[in-house]
């Protein structure tokens, strides 16, 4: 049997997780190469095919369309594991619970004390022209004063192989379901490859996941429920596949009903009160009342019923705020304010615009940057410079003039790659890094990750809908 | 458990039990046609018939073929009830109701999706793929409720599931009776011929029957069978059987055995203690087909009864905020 060939596996101009610059395999990933080493190609293509098998008949599909016909789609899982050592994960562990205490705090001031605008550390109408601020909030305090209870930032490795956070995902992060069930898979496909690597557990996730929900609430055994817009979304499946892990109710906003600002499941035996709700819906829909009027997704009254105390919302409504990625560029300064502490994990370089050096130098240096919109996401509303045409860069330039507030501008980041498979051999791929934290009784960080790996060749797209993937991520105890 | 989550089980089971029976329907019907004289729309249209679906068949189809036919029950896109349908939605309703159901039974509804798409996918299945389609599907339900009666606690969810089997299983039940009906309407002169035993065999064959009947009655006769399938309270398909078993299930949920405590109660009771007491010569010398018709409306009114008294409190408590 033809065994693994990476002789012509190529590691130029990137950082690679599996192999040094002289092509020699780093130490993270030596027992589990060695093992590699026993397996041909043909094989590694079987439990690949394998593993698509496994995701579909799991039901870890999404729909693309709207409708029932249309066509349904896995987030592809390739075999082959990002692997991380226990040294570099501790410091993501750290830099990581830095940040989120942070801008726990952040949040309790911009909508309580204000103290961070009087000391002049970042300019308030910055965060008063955010659209995901909600001024109905000023005053407010939520339970155990913790905001941001579930977080999945986005870090990546640069070519000099320090991690940067790209951005933090404090609304309704996803794909957490995607960490533990890739686990489950692989797990299958490469039974003898776990036994003495020393692999951490992923599987409490959902444990410590019901234990923060339940701290939230007074009461001794709390009715905890994940609110969902219901079988269309395209993270249906992690809806109802962490309120069935967690023995949660799974709610759509129709079988909620909120009499006297409390809230109740309407059941078969009549109504039943609600104490915690992990809502994955968006701030804008939960509540038609208050928010967008024309949905259908929320229950009205429900933000009433949380402004009384009476029902905790997960993660608290505007948190979102952070995600804006002019508040990002900020939040060194914010970790230093609020903790007197120098950030651990760093930022990427950001240039904001509506600040005048800022400004002078992103128009000067445009055809190096990425510059961003700040109120949008998912790839759109960027210009990525070096790719970029003198005719766009001139319209960026004009837009950026017309409306500084809305641009930020970053350095263009190579990311890391790790090997991955292709049709017939294995080839680097660009990778990102999601972990999540769960903020309870302290801030955890659960050891695993979700890796999103863009498959396309050349590639630096990660997203599903682009041609993206996952790898299963492995924290070693050693 | 919430009233959308019930609603969505108790459908979810209706959708498998009914692509169950149209399985076993076009199952028997395709072995009967195999030894019989060639005459198509005498074997192929009771089948239509008796899902209620003759009107839509022939507003998509000039002519009763077997191929039509079969295509139309089993995987026909703009049949709401075709085998692909009902999987789909049983597989959707399975889907809603994640956290009520075991990983087990979900797996095995989406794959029954995955098997029924890909058939339905391919352009020109022969006759031996379909013979081996209608037995995975058979197959593949069973498994369906072994699982769930293996794996479920025998919660509010099971009970709800276990009504909205048992009522389907009573409406097919007695289609599938009232199909023989209209084939011996239409050749009365064949009555107790070989012919006639034939169809009365295959009849007790699609559903399972045949050999639970010749233990108990031994020989074929037309009472006797329509007694078997709608009086007998041990067979589980027989529709006094189904009712029974729906009566248990909702004494459960409303924990009232005395008398009624809701209109789904009182309204099975009337029906179950109509055919406890009947007799199947009298249900012959009335008319067979109108017997079954009233049984078939009766089972619907149960339907919407149990959907007002358990499903529907949204409304009735929005409407009481009035």
């Amino acid at each position: 049997m033809p065994k693994l060939d990476f002789s012509s596996y190529d590691t130029k101009g990137f950082y690679d997780e599996m192999f040094d610059e002289n092509n020699k395999v780093r130490p993270n990933y030596e027992l589990f190469s060695e093992r590699l080493a026993n397996l041909s190609q043909k094989k590694l293509n079987t439990l690949q095919h394998a593993t698509d098998r496994a995701q579909l008949s799991l039901g870890m599909t999404f729909n693309v369309y709207s409708d029932n016909q249309g066509v349904e789609r896995i987030l592809p899982l390739d075999i082959i594991p990002r692997i991380i050592n226990n040294e570099e994960w501790t410091y993501l562990e750290k830099g990581l619970q830095q940040r989120i205490k942070a801008l726990n705090l952040f949040i309790q001031d911009i909508y309580n004390d204000q103290k961070v605008f009087k000391d002049k550390i970042i300019p308030k109408e910055m965060i008063f022209s955010s659209v995901s601020y909600l001024k109905e909030l000023q005053g407010f305090k939520p339970p155990k004063d913790i905001w941001c209870h579930i977080t999945g930032s986005d870090l990546i490795k640069g070519g000099d192989g320090q991690y940067y956070v790209l951005e933090d995902n404090l609304r309704c992060p996803s794909g957490v379901s995607y960490m533990l069930e890739n686990r489950e898979i692989l797990k299958r496909t490469f039974p003898e490859l776990f036994e003495t690597l020393g692999v951490k557990p992923v599987y409490n996730y959902t444990h410590t996941l019901r234990d923060t929900l339940e701290y939230l609430s007074d009461k001794n055994k709390p009715t905890v429920a994940v609110l969902t817009p219901g079988i269309y979304n395209s993270a249906y499946f992690e809806h109802s596949y962490l309120a069935q892990q967690m023995g949660a109710e799974l709610v759509e906003g129709r079988d909620l009903i909120v009499k006297n600002d409390i809230v109740y499941m309407i059941t078969t035996n009549g109504l039943e009160r609600v104490d915690v709700i992990y809502r994955r819906v968006d701030d804008d829909f939960i509540d038609p009342l208050v928010f967008n009027k024309n949905s259908m997704l929320g229950t009205p009254g429900l933000f009433g019923a949380y402004l009384k105390g009476n029902v905790v919302l997960v993660n608290a409504p505007g948190t979102g705020v952070v995600d804006d990625k002019a508040v990002y560029a900020y939040i060194p300064k914010i970790i230093k304010y609020y903790l007197g502490e120098d950030m651990i994990l760093p930022n990427v370089k950001t240039y904001i615009c509506d600040e005048e050096s800022d400004r002078k130098y992103v128009i000067e240096n445009i055809h190096d940057l990425v510059v961003k919109q700040t109120d949008a996401s998912g790839g759109y509303g960027m210009l990525i410079g070096p790719k970029s045409t003198k005719k766009e860069q001139e319209e960026f330039i004009a837009k950026i003039k017309q409306n500084p507030r809305n641009y930020i501008a970053q350095p263009m980041i190579n990311l890391s790659r790790v090997p991955t498979i292709t049709d017939n051999t294995i080839e680097g791929r660009h990778v990102d890094l999601r972990p999540y934290a769960l903020y309870g009784d302290d801030i955890k960080i659960i050891p695993g990750a979700l890796t999103r790996v863009a498959l396309k060749k050349g590639s630096i797209v990660v997203n599903s809908s682009q041609g993206g993937g996952s790898k299963d991520t492995w924290i070693l105890n050693s | 458990m919430l009233g959308r989550v019930a609603n969505t089980i108790y459908w979810m089971n209706r959708y498998l039990e009914r692509a169950e029976n149209y399985a076993r329907f076009m199952d028997v019907n395709y072995n009967l046609s195999l030894e019989l004289p060639p005459n198509e729309i005498e074997q192929w249209q009771p089948l239509v018939v008796i899902t209620g679906d003759w009107e839509l068949y022939q507003s998509l189809n000039d002519t009763v073929e077997k191929s039509k036919v079969i295509h139309f029950l089993a995987f026909e896109k703009e049949n709401p009830n075709s085998i692909y349908n009902c999987i789909l939605n049983a597989r959707e309703n399975s889907r809603a109701v994640r956290t009520e159901i075991t990983k087990e039974v979900w797996e095995q509804i989406n794959s029954l999706y995955f098997l029924v798409k890909s058939v339905a996918d391919n352009e020109n299945p022969t006759d031996g793929e379909f013979r081996t389609f209608f037995t995975q599907i058979k197959n593949g339900c069973q498994l369906v409720y072994g699982m769930y009666d293996a794996t479920i606690s025998r919660n509010d969810s099971w009970h709800f599931g276990k009504i909205g089997q048992v009522i389907e299983r009573a409406d097919k039940t007695s289609r599938v009776l009232d199909a023989k009906y209209h084939l011996l309407l239409q050749s009365p002169e064949l009555v107790g011929s070989s012919l006639d035993l034939i169809q009365w065999a295959a009849l007790l064959k699609s559903v399972s029957a045949y050999d639970m009947y010749r233990k108990k009655k031994g020989k074929l006769t037309s009472s006797g069978i329509a007694e078997f399938l709608i009086l007998d309270t041990e067979f589980p398909r027989s529709i006094l059987a189904c009712l029974l078993n729906a009566e248990q299930c909702l004494i459960t949920l409303s924990g009232n055995s005395v008398r009624f405590s809701n209109n789904a109660q009182k309204k099975l009771g009337i029906l179950k203690s109509q055919l406890e007491y009947a007799d199947i010569n009298d249900i012959i010398n009335q008319g067979m087909h109108e017997y079954l018709d009233d049984i078939q409306i009766k089972l619907n009114a149960i339907s919407s009864a149990i959907y007002n008294s358990f499903f529907a409190i949204e409304e009735q408590s929005q409407s009481q905020s009035q």
